[in-house]
């Protein structure tokens, strides 16, 4: 199936610029979990994005893609989604979850994370430079729009700067592209760039001055002005 | 929950996915060893030494390395220096990128829908429900995390810390400080 034809991509989690969620609550330091499942989820969610059996992006499309995503608190998010990732790819099936035990023999992956191996695997972790293969498009201090029509994939393009305009700020080098390598079509590296959106740009003129937010945006969603 | 978790953790272990003392060992670190003293240390490094500083604006991730944090959630960092005219603020509004190596784990209100919708639109009311208030002419910089680079606060170094050795220093960074929804501390009544 082409993603060109696929048209229907809700993601959940775009809550940028979204208004009637209320206020912050703070947190003092040190809280780290709230219930006394949230470790469990942490450590297997990290435990077998270890394995290499998918990527970051395509655990964050298959999080934001939860329809109850904006009902269940972020351990509930990283679980459900990690049920889904395991069952889409039959690594563990809804039969084993229901009894609590393997029913079915395993499938092959590619890695285990052992314990010893830890500490160097998150000292590690996964940079998402690479090689650019072609000059940078834009520079510093260039005025660009951003691609402002729907995009049918998961994609780091939030809504709320969408057609909007806004200046480049930093140039951070060729970065793994999270649209193509959340689909399983590769890391199909592009330049990555900060750009800088007046406030007034993005929420009208009725804002007072003084605000300026950035986004990482990648090439692809860039055009010059 | 709990039951389901213990049932899927029991699986996975089963059919050998997953090694359960491996589970531990990442628990452990993100209780005991990554949280954001971590970064703390690195904000006082920046008060006392122009030079780390300096390195800091340039290769914020072989400077704060060079003390021992990276890896995961922190492999491209870029650190942002609060002045009298401009305090950055640090967001993802997608999920909740966050620079896990100087930071630890995110506090809940980062994760969530307030904070995510808000800090764009709104960072003065975000930050006056962290009860701080800046002064009007001040500029806010909104970073929104949306792809692999992560970013840290570097704030205002309080005044009256003139006295004070890197250790006492990095005791007044908090957490909230080094994502921009605070101010460091100030230091105790005996140092002023």
């Amino acid at each position: 199936m082409s993603w060109a034809r696929r048209t229907t991509y809700t993601s959940h989690a775009d809550l940028g610029g979204k208004t009637g969620y209320g206020r912050v609550v703070p947190e003092p330091e040190g809280e780290w979990f709230h219930a006394d499942w949230e470790p469990g989820v942490l450590a297997l969610t990290l435990a077998m994005g270890a394995t290499g059996s998918w990527n970051i992006d395509m655990s964050r499309a298959a999080r934001e893609t939860l329809p109850r995503y904006a009902r269940l608190s972020y351990y509930e998010i990283w679980f459900e989604a990690l049920v889904k990732l395991l069952a889409e790819r039959q690594l563990v099936r809804g039969d084993e979850l229901a009894a609590g035990h393997a029913l079915h023999p395993p499938r092959p992956i590619a890695r285990t994370l052992a314990a010893a191996d830890v500490p160097a695997v998150l000292a590690k972790g996964s940079p998402t430079e690479r090689p650019a293969t072609a000059p940078a498009r834009y520079a510093v201090g260039q005025t660009v729009c951003m691609y402002a029509g729907i995009v049918p994939h998961h994609t780091r393009l939030p809504g709320y700067v969408r057609g909007k305009r806004g200046v480049v700020a930093r140039v951070h080098g060729a970065h793994v592209f999270a649209d193509a390598h959340a689909s399983g079509r590769g890391e199909q590296p592009h330049w990555l760039y900060t750009v800088v959106f007046d406030g007034r740009e993005l929420w009208g003129g009725a804002r007072p001055a003084g605000l300026k937010v950035s986004v990482d945006a990648w090439e692809p969603y860039l055009s010059a002005v | 929950m709990e039951l389901r978790v213990r049932a899927l953790e029991t699986v996975l272990a089963e059919k050998g996915y997953i090694d359960p003392a491996a589970l531990d060992a990442l628990i452990d670190t993100y209780q005991t060893r990554i949280g954001p003293r971590n970064g703390a240390r690195v904000v006082a490094r920046a008060w006392v030494d122009a030079q780390f500083r300096d390195w800091l604006r340039r290769d914020a991730t072989a400077a704060i390395a060079s003390l021992g944090y990276s890896g995961r959630q922190g492999e491209h960092m870029v650190a942002v220096e609060n002045t009298p005219g401009q305090h950055h603020m640090v967001v993802c509004t997608l999920c909740s990128c966050y620079p896990w190596p100087v930071l630890g784990l995110p506090p809940t209100w980062y994760k969530s829908a307030p904070y995510r919708s808000r800090a764009v639109r709104d960072p003065r009311g975000v930050l006056a429900d962290f009860g701080v208030t800046l002064p009007a002419d001040t500029e806010i910089r909104v970073w929104d995390s949306t792809a692999e680079v992560r970013y840290l606060v570097i704030p205002m170094r309080p005044a009256g810390t003139e006295g004070l050795d890197e250790d006492a220093l990095a005791a007044l960074v908090t957490r909230d400080s080094m994502i921009g929804t605070g101010v460091p501390l100030s230091p105790p009544a005996r140092a002023r």
